[in-house]
């Protein structure tokens, strides 16, 4: 098709030019025909339901997908869940533990294995190497660990006297585990993409402030620190959406704890999914579903405008 | 620090981190009266083993994980590329719109949205099908996106030497992009087949039916039906994590790369 409204030196050879828009319109075509699949996809699978959660929200469901109409009462019920209220501070005690802690041991190693050192990519694969393996493996093997009195970590810690502490039986640690453990899968993860920003920063900017008679510790963080900034900015999102939404506060939930005990690790996707799939209450989780949805747009926009989206061009 | 001091570190740090995972391979090969002994086994056994693959349909469970792994894998490719294509090359109306829709989707996570998923998969009767396990799995703006800002560094020159030898857009795409585009898509296969044969949620909450569990809700059953007998849990795991570490190890700095351009993006 010749296309005489383009710059190229070789179309002002051709004759006989068709209507220009018969070509825009393929084009347009083309393009609609390209998008509609993945689109549609995206609609079906993921826009309806977040429509749906608000629709059903309103609905009593029963397990045989009857539904009744029931207002504002599965949002009403909420308040007065104190279950509910538990899994909330479950799911905030994970973050505000999980994700700094996570962040700094992630920029630890990152820092470590920047530089070469011999055998350096063989301890970056071994510090990624969690994060291959299923977050259900993961949970058996951790399990496995950690049982009670006969575990090896029990056993390894016999000896200064920690031998007999149950790790996964007692609330106050199994929710500390839990974060322990999550950390553990993420941080080669987030290690690899904080090396990226790492390479990123010039070397010269270190070897000015070096010569400059600056510290190890000034150096990172007048230099290193905020150049990094808009990395650490995506990895902290990333890891705190994961950490209230995300497969690691189910999956792992689910393997390690089934929520307990005494629901100190009943995150809140675990409640939903419970309230859903055990007790077949899905209006209920409809609404539980729609909160969340609420909560992530608020804070996502808050944290967006916080930052101007992580650019911190000024300063 | 001095680089010896940063080496010696490292491989301390490196050890801790692998130590659970080299103890469950330990433990899988020791006789099972002897699980819990912090010893060096007596002997070294295939019994754990050679049960499960015997005794438990973990093969039916496998080839469930590989057949919906490889299925989500090729099609989105194909349909991410696509789209991907003619989101960042062709001019049509409302394409700026479409791109921020399919962008905002990626706020949300599969957990997040699993029980009207679930409603909606229910009322197209995808329920304990195939279909039901691949489909959903499919639709995931992540893999579009990276593959636009892939397209865009492509130079439009190449396109529009196909264009004057005759090509549609159809064969521009395929004949000209994706070749183009192999290492990214290469990348995008790892990760994808992993996530899929990791996948957890979704499997389990699609299905009942124990012929069409995956792998890892087969797992997960195992360890509600076999409650102590450690030793046949921790052989299936292993089991289950020898494909994830084949894939692994074959495409690890593709994957490598996925990862750093997606922080970096």
């Amino acid at each position: 098709m010749p296309r005489c409204s383009d710059p190229l030196p070789a179309c002002g050879a051709r004759p006989a030019a068709p209507p220009v828009w018969t070509r825009r319109r393929r084009e347009a075509l083309a393009g609609y025909a390209f998008v509609a699949p993945d689109l549609i996809g995206l609609l079906i699978f993921v826009g309806l339901p977040m429509v749906l959660a608000l629709g059903v929200s309103l609905f009593s469901v029963d397990g045989f997908g009857g539904y009744t109409f029931v207002g504002l009462d599965n949002f009403r019920q909420m308040a007065a869940d104190a279950q509910l209220w538990q899994s909330v501070k479950v799911t905030l005690t994970y973050v505000v533990t999980f994700v700094p802690i996570g962040f700094v041991v992630s920029l630890g190693l990152a820092l470590l294995v920047r530089d070469h050192f011999p055998g350096v990519g063989l301890v970056r694969t071994m510090f990624f190497l969690p994060h291959v393996i299923s977050l259900v493996v993961v949970g058996v093997v951790w399990q496995f660990l950690l049982v009670d009195k006969q575990g090896a970590v029990p056993a390894l810690l016999r000896p200064v006297g920690l031998g007999e502490v149950s790790f996964l039986g007692n609330p106050a640690l199994a929710l500390g585990s839990l974060v322990v453990i999550s950390i553990w899968f993420l941080m080669g993860y987030q290690m690899l993409i904080l090396l990226g920003g790492l390479k990123d920063i010039p070397k010269e900017y270190e070897e000015a402030a070096r010569v400059d008679g600056a510290t190890a510790w000034q150096r990172f963080r007048h230099v290193i620190w905020p150049l990094l900034r808009p990395t650490s900015f995506f990895v902290l999102v990333n890891s705190t959406v994961g950490a209230v939404t995300g497969l690691q506060a189910f999956d792992l939930v689910y393997v390690l704890t089934k929520g307990g005990p005494a629901g100190s690790t009943s995150t809140v996707v675990f409640y939903i999914y419970q309230q859903a799939f055990t007790f077949n209450n899905y209006g209920y989780a409809a609404a539980l579903t729609t909160a969340v949805v609420a909560f992530l747009v608020v804070a996502t926009g808050l944290m967006f405008g916080a930052t101007k989206g992580g650019r911190f061009d000024v300063g | 620090m001095s680089v010896r001091l940063r080496a010696l570190a490292g491989y301390m740090l490196a050890a801790i981190t692998v130590a659970p995972l080299v103890w469950l391979l330990v433990s899988v090969l020791k006789p099972a009266d002897e699980l819990f002994q912090v010893a060096v086994p007596s002997r070294l056994t295939l019994d754990n083993l050679l049960y499960v693959l015997t005794e438990v349909p973990i093969g039916r469970y496998m080839l469930n994980s590989a057949v919906v792994s490889v299925a989500v894998t090729v099609v989105a490719l194909v349909l991410h590329s696509m789209a991907a294509y003619a989101l960042a090359r062709l001019r049509f109306p409302g394409r700026q719109v479409i791109f921020s829709v399919i962008v905002s989707t990626l706020l949300v996570s599969l957990p997040v949205i699993l029980v009207p998923l679930f409603l909606v998969a229910r009322q197209l009767g995808l329920l304990d099908t195939y279909a039901g396990l691949i489909l959903p799995a499919i639709f995931h703006a992540f893999g579009i996106f990276l593959l636009r800002q892939y397209y865009l560094t492509i130079p439009r020159e190449l396109e529009e030497a196909a264009d004057l030898d005759g090509c549609g857009y159809f064969r521009r795409w395929w004949q000209v992009v994706v070749p183009l585009s192999r290492p990214i898509l290469a990348s995008l296969a790892v990760l994808f087949f992993l996530a899929n044969w990791n996948a957890f949620l979704w499997p389990l909450t699609a299905t009942r039916e124990p012929d069409l569990r995956m792998v890892q809700v087969g797992i997960a059953t195992l360890q509600g039906q076999y409650g102590s007998a450690w030793n046949y849990v921790l052989a299936a795991t292993v089991v289950a994590a020898v494909p994830t570490l084949i894939a692994f190890v074959l495409g690890q700095r593709r994957l490598v790369e996925a990862i750093k351009t997606s922080g970096l993006k």
